[in-house]
């Protein structure tokens, strides 16, 4: 279906390829995985295969592209429209219309089909993505994983065969991200589509793969089985480390199978004297409270974000704040961070009022990194995004490049900050707010683009900061993050708080909070892989 | 208070005829200087827009009265600085006045602030804010990417370009927000001059990327794909469009701006709309799109077509023959009449909110909630 031979793409004004000998053939009716680290060439391989890699981006790329028959150097994208549909990590970016139906009717009438068959092509993708009840809705109004749908279905409705995706379910909760999963599952099994992915967040997708293709520094393997793959792959889940560590093989990629294979492994565990998260102790009660927020209401037009919040964070700590997408976690940040106005109730950051504090006071208490971490930087280079950030937080030259080498290790100074990799350039957001000594810090969704040994650096930084006596407080989807760095979660619905409690009470009890460890070795509760290693040292 | 029952089954109305009389409204707005029919407008335009704006559709006709506003509120303090030109008796206050070197002749700064200029700024203001209104009920009525679909195919460069910009002026003003907002995180109180120079980077690259981001994604769905066929025959298609399109702008604009004098306008808007017309029968010979559930053109659409172009044409005609009324006058300063006609022409325009039919979520809305309103009413 899909074959790339002896392709190179080297993008204008970079010094060396993005993409080198690329040999790739993928068959028709499998799903295809692609996994890399961050800034490995995986996004432009995704970009060859529609045409908006060169035509739509520039540069030059060698060898040639050929799908279903249709060579890339000879059609453009708007050419390959009714053959391969390609779906962006950001859904909204991409809306053309206001309404679902509108939107899903776009490329049809684009390229022309009769009226009639898009009537009876319409109903069917609406039924196929689950769409029906939205089919009038605006799109404003939807959810992150509606709105990812619908971006999903209004390519399908233009009848592709092939689906490309860049990250699609990066930005959702884990239960949203499993809607969208199981949809393109349907796609392949069901109606022998051929879908290629790139995804980060490998322990969603990694069960759904039929092959995968490993992408390092802009060399592509071939398609490999899954679970050779993942025997190769510096990136992988957790239910890989743990399969690794355990010397099984073949290795198991799906629950089902690792919880089959692990059941020596649960009795050894069992049999072990005092489980290791019992012993494991939360920070003892007497360390002072950092962060208290009282009857906390924040109204955001007729829509209340969050209604009447209690809670308190004590320093040392790292608490997780989870919860669907909209369900109001980033507005609670915002609040504590004095970025919004409470509606009614306080919010009190080492008693004082974040919102009556000057902005350059407030700093001290309080740094949030927001989600997007681009609109923390505005200098033309990282050297001299530092430089700023000591003269805004009024600190010695030189703090934040040092707390900055700390985090990510050497980064070039000459570099500009947007040709930065994700994980360094949340480093940089990150050493930049910590500039400022905030004895409270918060971070909003910080793993989005981030692989996973970013997020092993990342997981060590947030214990770092807790030991030396800072309240951290992490809003994300991302069991696997939470699982490793909080010892606390706070689960938010509809503005509320539903649980708030210890790790290891709410990861394990939940079906979609639970980390895939916590899944394999229940009922024990162990959350990660180093958890089990620990748990089995003493023994052996 | 019964509510009629409405015209027809929900449906939208075709986009074109909402525009059609969100625009006759604003002709007619544009056409006097009498508050009281200025404010007849704004509150006829109010009351559809409550009556017919689909549920879940932007409401623009708010943040369009503000700066309307706005506008009324700018235009009288330049009156109080600057002054207007307006002979007035009656002195509200007298500034003192900044003497200004000779070349800057017919300019003054500060100096007797009188009644009627001010008034007149008001007037002018209002005017202009009137305006605005009916732009902005036409776009909550009919959201301007509705109508783009219309579009034809001659004009669909164009129609790019415009689907792209309206993505990037509410993607401009939400990342302004959300910057302003970053930079409070570093300290900086976010406003100022040197504040706001220093948003400038990060908000224009952001929104710049997002209208990438949209144009990649209509590239790869196939947008304009089938609108190519010989590039002469599409560069002289888009040529006649173009100057279609800025010779109906231009006439229009003579038309409805009453100082320019009405003697060019109207030659201009005909022959620009001719030229577009060409352009259109040329364009649709070679658009392969198709149209999926075009909204049909029936008997409200005409009703509300007429009942916008009405009061266009009455007031233009109105203004042009010196009806009492119409334009009111500013020395001596006098309380304006109301006159029948185009006050009963303006209403007329209201009659959309019931011959047009209600929006499927809206009629659904109703539909549900007014069981509830009568238990408790």
């Amino acid at each position: 279906m899909i074959e790339l031979r002896g392709v190179g793409v080297t993008y204008a004004g970079a010094s060396r390829p993005s993409l080198r000998d690329v040999d790739l053939r993928i068959e028709e009716g499998e799903l295809v995985l692609i996994v890399g680290p961050t800034g490995s060439g995986k996004s432009t391989l995704l970009r060859t295969l529609n045409g908006l890699v060169p035509h739509f981006s520039g540069g030059t790329l060698t060898g040639s592209v050929v799908v279903g028959g249709r060579d890339t150097r000879a059609h453009r994208p708007r050419d390959l429209a009714d053959l391969v549909g390609f779906v962006v990590q950001d859904p909204t970016s991409a809306f053309v219309t206001d309404t679902v139906e509108d939107e899903i009717a776009y490329g049809m009438e684009t390229l022309g089909v009769e009226p009639t068959a898009m009537r009876r092509r319409l109903e069917e993708t609406l039924d196929i993505m689950g769409l029906a009840e939205l089919r009038d809705r605006s799109l404003r109004e939807l959810s992150g994983g509606q709105q990812q749908r619908v971006s999903i279905a209004a390519v399908l409705a233009a009848g592709p065969r092939v689906l490309v995706l860049d990250e699609p379910t990066s930005a959702l909760d884990p239960v949203a991200a499993e809607e969208v999963l199981s949809a393109l599952h349907r796609l392949v099994h069901d109606l022998g589509y051929t879908v290629v992915l790139a995804e980060h967040r490998l322990e969603r997708v990694v069960q759904h793969a039929d092959r995968i293709v490993l992408v390092r520094d802009g060399v592509v393997s071939a398609p490999l089985d899954p679970a050779e793959a993942m025997a190769l792959s510096p990136v992988h889940p957790p239910i890989v480390e743990l399969g690794r560590r355990m010397g099984w093989s073949p290795l198991p990629l799906t629950i089902r199978d690792a919880r089959r294979r692990a059941g020596s492994l649960r009795a050894r565990l069992a049999a072990l004297d005092g489980t290791p998260a019992a012993s494991a102790p939360v920070k003892d009660a007497a360390s002072r409270s950092l962060v208290s927020v009282n009857r906390l209401v924040v109204r955001r037009g007729t829509v209340e974000a969050l209604s009447k919040v209690t809670l308190g964070v004590s320093a040392g700590s790292v608490t997780a704040v989870m919860g669907r997408n909209g369900a109001g976690k980033s507005t609670l940040l915002a609040a504590m961070a004095g970025q919004l106005a409470a509606t009614s109730g306080e919010v009190s950051v080492a008693g004082s009022s974040p919102r009556r504090l000057a902005p350059h006071d407030r700093v001290r208490v309080v740094g949030l990194v927001p989600q997007d971490s681009n609109l923390l930087l505005y200098a033309d280079s990282v050297a001299a995004e530092c430089r700023a950030a000591d003269r805004d937080f009024a600190a010695a030259d030189g703090t934040t490049r040092a707390l900055l080498a700390r985090i990510a290790g050497e980064v070039d100074g000459d570099q500009h900050p947007r040709d930065l990799s994700e994980g360094q350039r949340l480093a940089l957001a990150l050493a930049i707010i910590l500039a400022g000594r905030p004895q409270v810090v918060l971070l909003d969704e910080p793993t989005r683009g981030l692989d996973y040994p970013a997020k092993r650096r990342l997981v060590g930084i947030l214990r770092d900061l807790a030991a030396e006596g800072h309240a951290v407080i992490v809003a994300t989807h991302d069991v696997e993050l939470v699982a490793e760095v909080a010892q606390r979660v706070i689960v938010l619905a509809e503005g509320e708080v539903v649980v708030d409690g210890p790790i290891h009470e709410v990861l394990t009890g939940s079906p979609a909070f639970a980390p895939q460890v916590a899944k394999i070795l229940h009922p024990l509760p162990l959350l990660t892989v180093d958890d089990v290693s620990a748990a089995l040292v003493p023994a052996s | 208070m019964a509510r009629p029952t409405p015209a027809a089954t929900p449906r939208m109305l075709h986009p074109v005829a909402w525009w059609v009389w969100g625009v006759g409204l604003a002709t007619a707005a544009a056409h006097t200087t009498n508050p009281w029919l200025l404010l007849l407008v704004i509150a006829v335009a109010g009351w559809v827009v409550l009556e017919r704006r689909e549920v879940g559709a932007l409401d623009s006709f708010r943040p369009f009265l503000i700066i309307g506003l706005f506008a009324i509120g700018l235009r009288v303090a330049l009156t109080i600085l600057l002054g207007n030109g307006v002979p007035g008796q009656v002195v509200l206050v007298e500034l003192p006045q900044v003497r200004l070197p000779d070349w800057f002749a017919g300019l003054r700064l500060g100096g007797p602030v009188t009644l009627e200029s001010v008034v007149a700024a008001g007037i002018d203001g209002l005017r202009l804010a009137t305006t605005l209104a009916c732009l902005g009920a036409a776009n909550a009525l009919a959201s301007p990417r509705r109508l783009l679909r219309y579009a034809p195919a001659t004009l669909y460069d164009i129609g790019t370009a415009i689907v792209v910009a309206l993505t990037f002026a509410p993607a401009l003003v939400d990342l302004a927000g959300r910057v302003r907002s970053a930079r409070r995180l570093r300290g900086h109180s976010g406003t100022g001059v040197r504040e706001l120079a220093r948003l400038g980077v990060p908000v224009l690259e952001g929104a710049l990327d997002r209208s990438l981001d949209l144009a990649a994604s209509m590239e790869s769905r196939g947008y304009g794909r089938t609108a190519v066929r010989g590039r002469r025959e599409r560069i002289v298609g888009s040529a006649l469009a173009l100057s279609g399109a800025c010779g109906s702008v231009a006439g229009l604009f003579g038309v409805m701006s009453a100082s320019s004098g009405g003697w060019f306008g109207l030659p201009m808007l005909v022959s620009g709309l001719a030229l577009l017309a060409t352009s259109l029968v040329l364009g649709s010979r070679r658009d392969a799109r198709t149209a999926y559930r075009r909204d049909p053109w029936r008997a409200p659409e005409w009703a509300t077509c007429a009942l916008g172009l009405l009061p266009a044409v009455l007031l233009v005609h109105a203004e042009a023959d010196a009806w009492p009324g119409i334009t009111i006058s500013q020395v001596p300063l006098d309380w304006p009449p109301l006159p029948a006609l185009p006050t009963l022409a303006i209403l007329a325009a209201v009659l959309v909110a019931w011959v047009t039919p209600v929006p499927p979520r809206l009629a659904r809305a109703r539909a549900t909630t007014l069981p509830a309103r009568l238990e408790t009413a």
